[in-house]
């Protein structure tokens, strides 16, 4: 009965954690339902001024990255130690543009005077204030997620390199992958939620 | 006492194997260390027990002091803003310090995995985190007491006072979120431990009921503590920043922070309530020394209030201004939960019908549970229906009921958790006459501590008030009376439970004739927790062997 | 105990096909935001977020192959977030 051969107990772990992020990012989502029905008009206003370039091409960088994560967890099954490697190095890459690219997006956007407590906003519709705050506070919880699963990956990436991971025991790394589709899946629904409000 | 085995000649061995205590894991360390570092779940319970006791007993002593300042109109010895902070202080340690940790992480660390017969929980380094994150909560509670002014919200934290006050709210709400964190830890362990490690004889239903009551707090714990974090780092945010989500002026609605903080703090009374009917559905059945009636009924009806209970959040809110719409929709809900929580009163008392009852603290304080506790529940029909409630919203009632279902419920069946399990984890049984005396002091203080509150709430004195009107005069008084009773009472217990620590182990493995596997291996149980395999019953709540080997002593 | 989960290996061919799918999801779903079909908009989007995500979940999570313990208890836990959302309207729809 040792817990550390029962590689599908930890995966069960890890789901039950992606419940609690489900929830986490769940409170937001109430919020934005709710404020959505009543600042629908704003709501389309707000969306309109964000960039659809920057979601669309955040959009299609998470899901190649997912794409990455799950081929690599097909490649360590598969005993190619080289293929995993390349495929958490393009995931983690991915996962680098997009921090750049939200990066670009965000300060964009406080360069225009768009910021939780600017003055721009401060004196707009109020549910203008309300949509930016939302944005920036779902995107910004997004955005740490992003990094924590960044590390995930990395560390499943130097345990593949060292052949701590082997087509045995995989564990680590079909649960950071886990985690890294669940970030991809939250976007997914952020994205035509704040990009293509209309 | 001829019926209790204070002595091992009858059966249950004494301990040839060393117990936990002298074996530590992993073995490399030594004193203090092979506590700090271990990941042996009886002693990461024990190390809970001490820690929750210590805020425990200072909570108790807050509360105290709330009693002795309204126990005389105006200024006692305590100014308002202490005052304010005193409340919140001691809702904030018995909720996220005491209530909440209590039970699961004490007695279910401990006995989860004893009874589904298997050495350890599933994730034990993640069990020593949640002791770790459960620690820090602490001291981050105690840290915000140092910088600002103490907190003076109340437990609730409803903005816009969270926002707007000066004291230092952003670090007890950290304290708040990182205590969320480790509950939550500790309900995924559970979950994955009864999952993947139960004994492969063990089917579900074969699995104890306190095991159930955990299994149901644990997705409570796991599905609604998340929804608690992200409100209470919004509230943070919004005190750094200011986005204005909850502020009406920017737009935001402030009624919106109160559901989300319900969303999670209504079931969380639900994780609090669980495992205390957990552990009486154990005690009933073993002093009846009566199989427990309907084991299925109890168990559906801990996954029923589970999933019934994340349905009823906005019933704290009738006076809020929400919708009347929302207002007779969660009314109505709410009366649904009460439900599954008669099924339990009722099978509890069914088990004791027609049994062969022998006395004993354990069950005394379960009894006095069954009796605190509907009390506490028919109480909350009053508060549920959204008429009545208007009349007693925020009132003494209101800090009546709740006093009644926490700490008659969840409080009552702490202490009737440790006396039954005491002999086990540390292998010394305790005197019977102190714990009866202790027990009968602190229901009697109960009952006159909390029924003069009903009686002030009816009347209409408000919660949380500093003064109030002369014609509350006598019930504060009288209220402070049995506050006094109470804390000598659980002293006493407590002082009677720790004194036998100096005494040598004299309890054998199965003092009380229990028929769950923790009552298979010495008292306290070796480390990888079973000497030999345990004997799977089919039905676990079987006494035929026990009173037949009762039977064959009593002729002897 | 619990049944012995399904150690499938999914090929690349696959993994690739389902992220074409998204991919086209994804142009579908920016196409549609063009078209104003007033208040369905937000629901076509969503009922799009939702075929990409239950791609993701049953393919690139395996959840396709996954024990019924982990199907269940994931449909309950949106189940559990649809209840939260949609309970918020009993108040905030009828103000």
């Amino acid at each position: 009965m040792s817990s550390h051969s029962d590689e599908s107990g930890k995966k069960l772990g890890m789901w039950l954690f992606l419940y609690t992020e489900i929830f986490l990012f769940g409170g937001l989502f109430v919020l934005y339902a709710v404020y959505f029905a009543r600042y629908t008009s704003e709501f389309v206003a707000g969306g309109k001024e964000l960039d659809q370039l920057f979601g669309v091409v955040n959009t299609v960088i998470l899901l190649i990255s997912s794409f990455a994560v799950a081929a690599s967890i097909t490649a360590v099954q598969r005993n190619q130690q080289k293929r995993t490697l390349a495929g958490l190095g393009v995931a983690l890459i991915c996962g680098l543009v997009f921090l750049i690219n939200k990066y670009f997006e965000w300060s964009h956007k406080v360069a225009n005077d768009i910021f939780p407590g600017s003055e721009k906003l401060a004196e707009g519709p109020e549910g203008q204030n309300i949509f930016f705050g939302l944005y920036y506070m779902i995107t910004g919880l997004h955005s740490i997620h992003i990094i924590i699963g960044m590390v995930l990956l990395l560390v499943s990436l130097v345990c593949v390199k060292i052949e701590k991971i082997t087509p045995t025991r995989f564990a680590l790394l079909e649960n950071s992958g886990l985690y890294w589709h669940l970030v991809d899946l939250i976007w997914i629904f952020v994205f035509p939620l704040f990009y293509l409000v209309v | 006492m001829p019926v209790f085995h204070m002595d091992n000649r009858l059966w249950g061995s004494m301990d040839i194997t060393q117990s936990f205590f002298e074996t530590p894991a992993p073995a490399r360390y030594k004193g203090i260390l092979s506590w700090l570092i271990t990941t042996d779940h009886k002693r990461i319970s024990l190390m809970y027990l001490f820690s929750i006791l210590f805020w425990f007993f200072l909570a108790i002593l807050l509360g105290g002091l709330i009693r002795l300042e309204l126990m005389f109109p105006g200024q006692t010895f305590v100014s308002a803003q202490v005052y304010n902070s005193l409340f919140t202080l001691h809702g904030v340690i018995m909720i996220f310090l005491f209530i909440i940790p209590a039970l699961p992480a004490i007695f279910g660390n401990f006995f989860l995995p004893i009874q589904i017969g298997t050495d350890d929980v599933f994730f034990p380094k993640l069990n020593l985190l949640s002791w770790y994150l459960y620690m820090a909560g602490g001291i981050i509670a105690i840290l915000s007491l140092f910088s600002d002014g103490f907190p003076d919200t109340g437990w609730t934290f409803y903005v816009p006072f969270s926002i707007s006050t000066h004291t230092n709210v952003s670090t007890a709400v950290f304290a708040a979120f990182v205590l969320g964190l480790s509950s939550m830890l500790t309900g995924l362990n559970f979950i994955t431990t009864i999952h993947r490690m139960r004994h492969s004889l063990m089917g579900w239903m074969q699995i104890p009921l306190f095991t159930w009551s955990l299994y149901a707090t644990a997705w409570v714990q796991l599905l609604a503590t998340p929804v608690v974090s992200i409100t209470l780092l919004l509230v943070m945010v919004e005190r750094y920043v200011g986005v204005g989500l909850f502020d009406p002026a920017k737009g935001g609605d402030p009624i919106l922070y109160q559901h989300l903080f319900w969303m999670y703090s209504h079931p969380a009374v639900y994780i609090m309530i669980l495992p205390g009917m957990g552990v009486i559905s154990e005690i009933i059945p073993v002093f009846a020394r009566k199989s427990i009636f309907g084991y299925k009924a109890i168990v559906a009806s801990s996954m029923a209030i589970a999933v019934a209970g994340s349905l009823v959040w906005a019933h704290h809110m009738y006076a809020s201004g929400m919708s009347d719409t929302a207002v007779f929709v969660f009314s109505l809900l709410t009366f649904v939960v009460a439900i599954p929580s008669a099924i339990k009163v009722f099978s509890w008392v069914s088990t004791l019908y027609k049994g062969a009852i022998q006395m004993a603290p354990p069950l005394f304080l379960s009894l006095c549970f069954i009796y605190l506790f509907s009390v506490g529940g028919l109480t909350g029909l009053v508060l549920g229906a959204a008429g009545t409630n208007i009349h007693v919203h925020d009132t003494h009632f209101v800090v009546a009921h709740f006093h009644f279902t926490m700490f008659g419920g969840t409080g009552f069946a702490f202490f009737a958790a440790l006396h039954y399990w005491w002999p086990k984890m540390f292998g010394r049984m305790y005197n019977f006459k102190r714990a009866y005396i202790g027990a009968a002091l602190l229901t009697g203080g109960f009952m006159f501590h909390y029924v003069p509150m009903f009686i002030l709430g009816l009347q209409g004195m408000p919660r949380r008030y500093f003064d109030y009107l002369p014609r509350y005069e006598t019930g504060n008084f009288l209220a402070g009376f049995g506050a006094a009773f109470m804390i000598i009472g659980m002293f006493l217990m407590i002082m009677n439970l720790l004194f036998t620590l100096r005494k040598p182990r004299n309890a054998s493995s199965d003092p009380w004739g229990g028929t769950t596997l923790e009552w298979q291996t010495p008292s306290p149980p070796p480390l990888h927790n079973f000497i030999s395999e345990p004997e799977i019953l089919k039905y676990p709540y079987d006494f035929t062997g026990v009173v037949e080997r009762y039977s064959k002593e009593t002729k002897e | 105990m619990e049944k012995k989960p399904d150690t499938h290996i999914f090929d690349y061919k696959t993994l690739a096909a389902v992220l074409c799918g998204l991919l086209i999801l994804t142009a579908i779903t920016v196409g549609v935001s063009c078209v104003d079909f007033g208040k369905l908009n937000v629901w076509i989007a969503l009922f799009i977020a939702s075929l990409k995500g239950s791609l993701v979940l049953l393919f690139f999570m395996h959840l396709k192959y996954e024990s019924r313990v982990l199907v269940y208890s994931f449909l309950s836990t949106l189940f559990f977030l649809g209840i939260m959302i949609s309970f918020m309207f009993w108040d905030v729809g009828f103000r």
